[in-house]
């Protein structure tokens, strides 16, 4: 049995590594807000949404089965949080009963695995009574597989068996093994034995042939002989008692796996609540095969902003539909890096199986995702600041296949313009050339005027909006790279406040 | 041919009387270290005694090298390796049947090992039945082995002892334990319960999850709870334990004494073959040596000390191999050098090429012919030793002279490094003295010394010289080579380093 409510066929693996770029991700696209909106203050829920967020699916096929499935999330949240519940009950009996297996005696391995087993068939038999009420109410593929299986698997005459078992094996009637001589004549191959039903008539009883049967007692005092007993019984049950200690602990995976991958629907819920509680809107993207080069949006939006802020913010309108590079320029504080961010954001959402902060969002899915900021000044003085830089490229040069995306925020600027410029012209003309997919950017004139001339069909260059007041619109617009970015504007705002203000002052 | 023993083709050529002590000049040749490596992993067949007895037959030792040789076959070894496997379970179970209190129990494992025990005679008749045998040796052995299998001593043995064993491994009964209560009675086909279980739960396996089979005591020895189950077991089954106690009763001497020494003896070859394999793996090589008791033109090329080798490969060292050679009257190797050039592992190679032909083995080197000498002789520097209240000098020329005593035309005499607690005159002097007799008695010998003089005594004596590297004289090159003992070889290459030589200097002068 298995849930199945992350991929079609498999479980969803919570100890997969992640990948080698985690901490750079996190870092550069503020994931932790995201991941502590859809957690809530839930370790356990942080550690799913984590992980699922960071291993990015690469067919279409499960991002649409995710979706789905969260569409029903969305639809029937109450029953899919009892569900949880369920799943959660096992760890918290576990804390409260000292449900555990944990023994070298096969005697005390059987009883904790029925006193555990006995746990599980009330949580299973819950389970069960959801399925049969709400059933009906789910659409996709995965929930409807979910609540079948638990139907046709969980049905009464099962629980009864199962009761019958954990009945039998308390061994009222005595354990009755089998056994063969091996080698020295030494008993072997002890068989737990399943006692044969006497329903036989009163005649049949009497006239059967009586089998012989030889009978002796361990003395009261021989205590050396009840050790060799409960050691002879031991090796009888010990095939029966790992069989039901592994069953245990098979439901206890099942009930598990439930438990991980209705986390990341329930954090996708609370991060639902949240945006909607704001006003922001969301929406279900559109993925399309790496191949393709697809990139078109309304309304994007840096969802890690809108939570920090806890409002409404500006969204961004795209159609970068088969580009290659997008060259982000334009005024400082216009909001470029949020733009990269929203970017990076919603591709790993989308991949991961989930909605997109934006009204649309279309995008060919990609191999990796990876990122490259400039980065505060090295703390550990080890190497200088470019080199920090190429360093870090060289990782990601070593990680990074075609149909990857990468996002650039100011990189190589750690030298001179035209070196830098250089660099990361060089770099990103081979990148380009193996089919990555690259987002930029940059304050250099240099290196986007450079690509702005060559007039490739398959490059973007967008601005950040500036009023022709120096008041910045926080907008993205389509638009040649400007040999300023308008940092004049900032200093007079900041010195110019200062002004007015000394001048209110002096007042 | 009848056969007596693989380890000597006649039977009055066996050993007398087994010794368990080293010849004397096993220390000084690390012989000691070589043969106590050989016999680790084999402690016990006690294979010591083989290793320290040496021949003095040229064929007794061709008799030894043809199946020596014949082991090479790799089938062949591994059916004498999977008998002695046997052979050894055999005696196991036989030494555990002391160490049992209860009678069943007893009879069952006296029963294995005679079942093993069958086993084994009989596999070996079939895989030898299967190897193209060249050997005296194995020829007659398997002539024997099979004669034996065939006889009906043996085909009967294995009769009782096949049926008895199906019958027991027949019998199934069943445990109803209850309380300090145990019921015994005859299995009536109840199912695998634990199976059922498991097939109840399997719908919700998971992949792999923790064993928690309890690592219960593997089933050897018997309590008494056991021992009581097992004389019910023999009461609802009366016949067969019958026929186990007459069974027993009537085998106690199964065991044919001539297998039972092979089984021992042929380990010599295999413990000297398995010990070779690591340095073989490594290149070094072994030959088969030539065998004369008249010709004294010894030579051996590629070899090295065997001891030393085993050191080295366990450093993941290289090891230096050196050739010799004595042609026509030559008698004598004086070997001298820089000290820790080799000079005494080179003495040491020759005495251990010799003693390990000498007992039927091949020995290190791509190409050898050896001398089968009567008796063989060292002569190492000795701690100074206080009991004996003589000086040093005197010991050594004490213990030279009981040698030359004993030693015949036919003796190898290795001497290294005497006479070094005396001045150089003195030195020159009585070697030279010494030297004479080993000339006189046209002995073979290695002489390792200081003293440059002795190496170009006489038509007899051949000088070697250890070497070093010429760029950088403080590098050995553990290379022996004949050269005259000029005292230049050092002061040479340091010549060549400061390219003060002859030839460096007509360029340099040019």
């Amino acid at each position: 049995m298995k849930a199945f409510l992350m991929y079609r066929d498999h479980d969803f693996d919570l100890q997969r590594e992640s990948p080698s770029n985690e901490q750079a991700l996190t870092q550069d696209l503020e994931l932790n807000t995201l991941l502590n909106a859809m957690a809530l203050g839930d370790k356990f829920l942080l550690e799913v949404a984590r992980k699922a967020v960071l291993s990015s699916l690469n067919d279409l096929d499960t991002i649409l089965y995710r979706q789905n499935i969260l569409k029903d999330c969305l639809k029937n949240s109450s029953t899919v949080r009892d569900i949880y519940g369920i799943a959660l009950e096992v760890i918290e009996n576990k804390k409260k009963h000292y449900y555990g297996i944990s023994s070298r005696y096969p005697s005390s391995i059987l009883y904790g695995s029925i006193e555990m087993l006995q746990m599980f068939v009330g949580l299973l038999k819950k389970l069960k009574n959801i399925a049969d009420e709400h059933a009906d109410k789910f659409e996709s593929e995965g929930f409807t597989a979910f609540f079948t299986m638990l139907k046709k698997e969980l049905d009464d005459e099962y629980f009864d068996s199962v009761q019958d078992h954990l009945r039998i094996l308390k061994f009222r009637e005595g354990v009755l093994i089998s056994a063969e001589l091996g080698k020295g004549n030494e008993g072997t191959n002890y068989i737990l034995r399943k006692p044969q039903d006497r329903k036989q008539s009163w005649m049949e009883r009497i006239f059967a042939k009586k089998p012989s049967v030889y009978t002796f007692h361990i003395a009261d005092r021989d205590i050396s002989g009840a050790r060799a007993l409960s050691e002879l019984k031991d090796r009888g049950i010990n095939l029966v008692a790992n069989a039901l200690a592994q069953s245990a602990d098979h439901i206890d995976g099942f009930l598990n796996l439930l438990r991980i991958e209705l986390a990341f629907y329930i954090g996708c819920l609370n991060l639902h609540g949240q945006l909607a509680q704001i006003g922001e809107p969301l929406s279900f993207p559109l993925p399309m095969a790496p191949c393709e080069r697809r990139h078109s949006f309304q309304g994007l939006y840096d969802v890690c902003l809108a939570l920090t802020m806890k409002q409404k913010i500006v969204g961004n309108d795209v159609n970068a539909d088969h580009m290659n590079l997008v060259i982000i320029t334009g005024a400082n504080q216009g909001g470029k890096s949020t733009f990269l961010r929203s970017i990076g954001l919603a591709q790993l959402m989308m991949q991961c199986g989930m909605f997109v902060p934006a009204e649309s969002f279309c995008s060919n899915v990609c191999d990796g995702l990876f990122t490259h900021y400039k980065r505060e000044e090295d703390a550990t003085m080890d190497s200088g600041k470019l080199d920090e830089e190429l360093s870090r490229m060289s990782d990601i040069v070593d990680n990074i296949t075609s149909n990857s995306m990468l996002l650039f925020n100011e990189s190589f600027t750690a030298t001179n313009e035209r070196e830098g410029s250089e660099i990361a012209r060089q770099i990103v003309c081979a990148l380009l050339e193996k089919q990555i997919k690259i987002s930029f950017v940059t304050h250099s004139y240099e290196f986007a005027h450079g690509f702005y001339n060559k007039n490739m069909e398959n490059a973007i260059f967008l601005r950040a909006e500036r009023q022709t007041d120096g008041g910045r619109t926080f907008k993205i617009i389509k638009g040649e790279p400007l040999q300023t970015s308008y940092g004049e504007d900032v200093y007079n705002r900041i010195f110019g406040m200062k002004t007015k203000e000394r001048l209110s002052a002096s007042e | 041919m009848i056969f007596h023993s693989i380890l000597f083709e006649r039977a009055e050529d066996g050993i007398k009387k087994e010794t368990l002590e080293a010849p004397a000049f096993f220390v000084d040749l690390n012989l000691d270290q070589i043969i106590d490596a050989i016999t680790a992993d084999k402690q016990e067949y006690n294979l010591k005694p083989f290793f320290y007895t040496s021949l003095n037959d040229i064929d007794a030792i061709k008799y030894r090298q043809e199946i020596m040789q014949e082991l090479g076959n790799k089938s062949l070894l591994e059916n004498i390796r999977s008998f002695a496997l046997k052979m050894n379970t055999m005696r196991r179970y036989l030494t555990l049947i002391d160490k049992l209190y209860y009678k069943y129990h007893k009879e069952g494992w006296f029963l294995e090992a005679v079942e093993i025990y069958c086993d084994a005679v009989n596999d070996l008749v079939h895989d030898l039945s299967l190897v193209d045998l060249k050997s005296r040796g194995f020829l007659a052995f398997r002539e024997y082995l099979t004669d034996y299998a065939n006889s009906g001593r043996f085909t009967s043995l294995l009769a009782e002892t096949k049926k008895l064993k199906a019958g027991l491994s027949e019998i199934k009964y069943c445990l109803l334990i209850k309380g300090n209560r145990i019921k015994v009675r005859k299995y009536e086909s109840e199912i695998d319960y634990s199976a059922d279980v498991e097939e109840t739960f399997k719908k919700f396996k998971q992949g792999a999850v923790k064993d928690y089979r309890a690592k219960l005591p593997a089933a050897s020895g018997m309590n008494h709870v056991e021992a009581e189950v097992l004389n019910l077991v023999a009461k609802l089954y009366p016949d067969i334990f019958l026929n186990l106690d007459n069974y027993c009763a009537k085998n106690g001497d199964y065991l044919d004494e001539t297998l039972d020494v092979f089984d021992r003896e042929v380990q010599f070859y295999i413990a000297y073959l398995e010990y070779l394999t690591k340095f073989k793996r490594a290149g070094l090589k072994f030959c088969y040596p030539k065998i004369s008791n008249e010709r004294k033109e010894v030579y051996d090329y590629e070899g090295f000390d065997l001891a030393l080798a085993n050191k080295l490969f366990t450093e993941n060292s290289s090891i230096v191999c050196n050739d010799f050679y004595l042609k026509g009257r030559e008698r004598i190797l004086v070997v001298s050098g820089p000290n820790q050039g080799g000079k005494t592992t080179f003495a040491r190679t020759f005495g251990q090429l010799h003693y390990l032909a000498g007992i039927g083995c091949p020995v290190p080197g791509r190409e050898a012919r050896l001398f089968l000498y009567d008796r063989l002789f060292t002569h190492f520097e000795k701690e100074e030793n206080i009991k004996n209240l003589r000086g040093k000098l005197e010991d050594d020329l004490v213990r030279i002279y009981d040698i030359l005593n004993q030693a015949t035309s036919n003796s190898i005499i290795i001497m290294n490094e005497i006479f070094t607690s005396t001045t150089l005159t003195d030195a020159i002097f009585l070697g030279k003295k010494v030297m004479k007799k080993i000339i006189q008695l046209d002995l073979l010998s290695v002489w390792v010394t200081f003293v440059d003089e002795l190496a170009s005594l006489s038509e007899k004596t051949v000088s070697m010289v250890s070497t070093v590297v010429p760029e950088n004289p403080a590098v050995r090159t553990y290379r022996i080579v004949r050269r005259p003992a000029d005292g230049l070889a050092y002061a040479l290459s340091i010549a060549e380093k400061h390219r003060l030589t002859y030839d460096h200097l007509k360029e340099r002068l040019m």
